[in-house]
């Protein structure tokens, strides 16, 4: 990473551009767009039947006849065919400002095995399968690839968790809220002695001691998020601290500044059994950070897309145990200033005796990469025979869905 | 350049020790790796057919579960799986500790280093939670036993190995016109023959066609595996006919194990294959631009041997290239701690001791903040060789915080600054590194500043 790039992104954070000393008139290692993608992969296979219900659906209630759904249950009816879980409830604000919406019915091309490792490995390669060894890069990465001379500090992998989207050949900059550095200035200054000489340990510590520095001037970060959340009255919604909440603070601190990609994990969809309860945890954390990008993110909202996939739907049936089992087709949800919220797109296959995919899932009408590519088609320019080509590999774009605004 | 001891312990070893000395020849090393594998006798760890528990045992534990459902030994039936896949994740955490204790104990580094390279040549990645524990069991078993054996053998254990035709997917492979296929309408699967290939053997620049690919996927056929029978040849998925790969026809007979054997063999001693072994081993151990004459002669070493593994190692340790005294590469984030496990002379019953709370906090989450997901590269061509992919500032950061804080929680009296800077990195450490030890504010960042410093983060 670009030490003087990075500072320069790094002001955002804190002092305002004008006031920084960093800030000198030097090219930024920015990407040629100024919009701002957000990918979320939710690991564990949300239940999309559940998220996004389509209570219109005559079957909907004969499948699952003790996880309530439709308004009786609680949810929110959305467009009087899909209505949205009470877990989520807190979305509603930016569903009206048409700023959070759905794609239903899509699935990668992954089909049958229903097992997680493989499809978070296609979902995040971005492949139809992986018979052939294609399991080397994401399309995130892939993407990154087609845009040469980028700086790692472009995209953004957060968290703990390994981002295989985000991997491969093109630079890319990982961080995580474990990454806690609490150093001395004497340890510090000591550390600038013993790497004077190697330019590469030299830069990378000090880069991560400006990072740590930033995380945790507490004071300038704490008032700055305040204010923005006195300004977000949505931000009263978010109930929970923690981890999630790092990470989607991180991702905008890093978005406001030169990074124009993040992308990290959600985990805790895999509800087998008792999904009233079970959904609970994933259904806030992913509430709680689209709101903390929402408030975080201040006027670069409206240049961002976030998009939240999983490795593959759940059964329409709900199983014995009150929950539901891997299954095929499910939702993808996303939200963001540069979207066309409000709505939920796709083609509805029907819920009936022999609309079900293998008599169980709901049927996929759609491969959910096709969102994704138009989305970066649209925000990033990318051409379509490099997105079919290369970021995808074997996909059919299709008709434009108009996702981005 | 002359032999350094210094160098070899810390270059082509694990690292310095208070306790043990530095390898005193080439011989002396090559003398170790040749004897008995001692740390390994030693710091147990379970072969394949040993381990517990297996894929086989978990198969067991859900046939009794499902057997007894909805009957009053349905909880202990669930009660005996869950336990089991609890003791599965503790194994992973004993045998990390136990990789890290022979690390950091061994009077034989080079072995350890072989291992984790060859281990890595061969990487095999868990398909699901629960066979995360037959990762460290498939090294013991297809990968320690060979390095100073001949390579074919290594190739035909691993490739031969469950883990990896379940990783590769050859239990999905059926010959298209095998008896298999005709029943069930599946087909090739070209995954583990092109890996074979581009990773294992020719590597990517190789002289191989996809029609060798094709033709080499089709030979395999019959190579399979189950949780309940482990790796078999299985005659109905194997394609009829001969196959012919890089120009030699193989089959023809009736199908079997044989045929496979005898292609590994052959590409196990291919003038592509010497080469593509020589050029990774020394980019591994000694440069990122290794010494193009060192490499032909590792690989003319290594195909006069008829594929000896030593022969190759042999050349390159005598190499004058190989003791440059300019450190070009970095250590990887497990060398790295083990390495400075080892010099902080942390006793083996302390490491073994652990906890598998203790080992994630210590162990297992730092290297994943350092970018090295135990056992989970992402893809099967194993951990990136560029220092660039590991002095990132996360990286450093995990680094510089582990160097700082962990051994005061593995340690109760740290080592003083200013002979550790000794220990850690021999008789003539850098000034600068000598400077900031002694003048740290405290015991623990001095030992952390010496970690933490780019002359033991390189080898």
């Amino acid at each position: 990473m670009d030490r003087r790039n990075f500072l320069i992104g790094g002001t955002a954070l804190g002092c305002s551009a004008a006031a920084s000393p960093f800030v000198t008139p030097v090219a930024m290692a920015a990407a040629p767009w100024d919009t701002r993608l957000v990918v979320v992969i939710l690991r564990g296979a949300m239940d999309g039947l559940d998220v996004i219900q389509p209570y219109g659906d005559p079957a909907l209630a004969g499948l699952r006849p003790s996880l309530l759904t439709g308004e009786a249950g609680g949810a929110i009816d959305l467009d009087g065919f899909y209505a949205l879980n009470p877990l989520f409830s807190s979305l509603m604000p930016l569903w009206r400002a048409g700023q959070f919406g759905a794609a239903h019915a899509v699935s990668t091309p992954y089909r049958d095995k229903r097992s997680h490792f493989d499809g978070q490995d296609i979902l995040e390669a971005g492949i139809p399968d992986l018979d052939n060894g294609g399991l080397r890069d994401g399309w995130l990465n892939r993407m990154l690839q087609v845009v040469p001379g980028l700086e790692a500090e472009v995209a953004f992998a957060i968290g703990r968790e390994q981002m295989l989207v985000l991997s491969g050949q093109a630079p890319a900059s990982r961080w995580s809220p474990d990454a806690r550095l609490q150093i001395s200035p004497n340890a510090r200054a000591l550390l600038n002695v013993v790497h004077h000489d190697d330019p590469l340990f030299r830069d990378a510590s000090e880069d991560a001691i400006e990072i740590a520095e930033q995380i945790s001037m507490q004071g300038e970060l704490a008032e700055e998020t305040e204010m923005m959340m006195a300004n977000s009255p949505m931000m009263e919604a978010v109930q929970g601290s923690g981890e999630h909440i790092e990470i989607a603070e991180f991702a905008a601190s890093r978005l406001r500044g030169d990074t124009r990609i993040a992308s990290f994990s959600i985990n805790g969809w895999d509800t087998h059994a008792r999904q009233r309860n079970t959904m609970q945890r994933g259904a806030s954390a992913l509430t709680d950070t689209i709101l903390t990008l929402r408030a975080g993110l201040g006027p670069v909202w409206n240049k961002t897309a976030v998009l939240c996939v999983t490795e593959f739907g759940r059964t329409a049936h709900e199983n014995g145990s009150l929950g539901t089992d891997h299954g095929t087709g499910g939702a993808m949800l996303f939200a963001g200033g540069a979207l066309r919220g409000g709505q939920v797109l796709g083609q509805w296959p029907g819920l009936g005796e022999g609309d079900l995919y293998d008599g169980r899932d709901l049927l996929p009408t759609r491969d959910v990469r096709a969102y994704a590519a138009w989305v970066m088609h649209d925000l990033m320019g990318l051409q379509r025979d490099v997105l079919e080509q290369a970021v995808f590999p074997g996909l059919e774009l299709g008709a434009n869905p108009g996702l981005v605004l | 350049m002359p032999f350094d001891p210094t160098l070899a312990a810390i270059r082509f070893g694990v690292g310095l020790s208070p306790n043990i000395a530095p390898p005193s020849s080439v011989d002396a090393m090559m003398d170790r790796l040749r004897g008995p594998d001692e740390i390994g006798a030693l710091v147990k760890i379970p072969t394949s057919a040993d381990v517990y528990p297996s894929a086989n045992d978990h198969r067991l534990a859900s046939i009794a579960l499902n057997e007894v459902r909805g009957t009053d030994g349905e909880a202990a039936a669930e009660e005996h799986r869950l336990t089991m896949r609890a003791e599965g994740r503790e194994a992973v955490g004993a045998y990390l500790r136990a990789e890290l204790a022979r690390s950091a104990h061994t009077t034989d580094g080079f072995r350890e280093r072989l291992v984790r390279f060859w281990g890595d040549h061969f990487t095999v990645r868990a398909s699901n939670a629960i066979s995360r524990n037959l990762i460290s069991p498939y090294v013991e078993t297809a990968i320690r036993p060979y390095l100073a054996g001949n390579f074919a053998d290594m190739l035909v254990a691993a490739v031969s190995s469950p883990m990896m035709i379940l990783y590769l997917d050859q239990h999905r492979s059926m010959g298209p016109n095998s008896r298999a296929a005709q029943s069930n309408g599946l087909g090739l699967n070209e995954n583990l023959a092109r890996e074979i290939l581009e990773l294992h053997t020719l590597g990517v620049g190789g002289r191989y066609s996809q029609n060798d690919v094709r033709e080499f996927a089709e030979l395999l056929t019959g190579l399979t595996a189950s949780a309940r029978r482990g790796a078999y040849y299985r005659s109905q998925m194997a394609e009829p006919g001969s196959e012919t790969v890089l120009g030699i026809t193989y089959g023809g007979r009736e199908e079997s194990m044989d045929h496979v054997v005898e292609v590994l063999r052959d590409l196990a001693v291919h003038p592509d294959t010497a080469r593509h072994l020589a050029r990774k081993l020394a980019v591994h151990f000694i440069a990122p631009e290794p010494d193009a004459a060192m490499i032909e002669e590792m690989a003319d070493a290594y195909l006069a041997a008829n594929g000896e593994l030593t022969a190759l190692y042999d050349e390159m340790l005598r190499s004058d290239s190989a003791w440059g005294a300019q450190l070009e590469k970095v250590k990887q984030p497990f060398d790295f701690i083990s390495s400075a496990v080892r010099a902080l002379g942390i006793p083996l019953e302390v490491i073994q001791g652990a906890t598998l709370q203790q080992t994630r906090r210590l162990i297992q989450r730092p290297l994943s903040v350092m970018g090295q997901d135990w056992q989970s590269p992402v893809g099967p061509d194993g951990w990136p060789e560029e220092e660039d992919n590991w002095i990132t500032p996360q990286g450093m950061a995990g680094r510089i915080t582990w160097s700082m804080q962990a051994p005061r929680d593995m340690l109760q009296d740290l080592p003083d600054p200013r002979e550790f800077v000794f220990d850690a990195l021999g008789p003539t450490p850098a000034d600068e590194v000598i400077f900031a030890a002694g003048a740290a504010e405290t015991v623990s960042d001095g030992v952390g500043i010496v970690l933490a410093s780019a002359a033991f983060q390189r080898r």
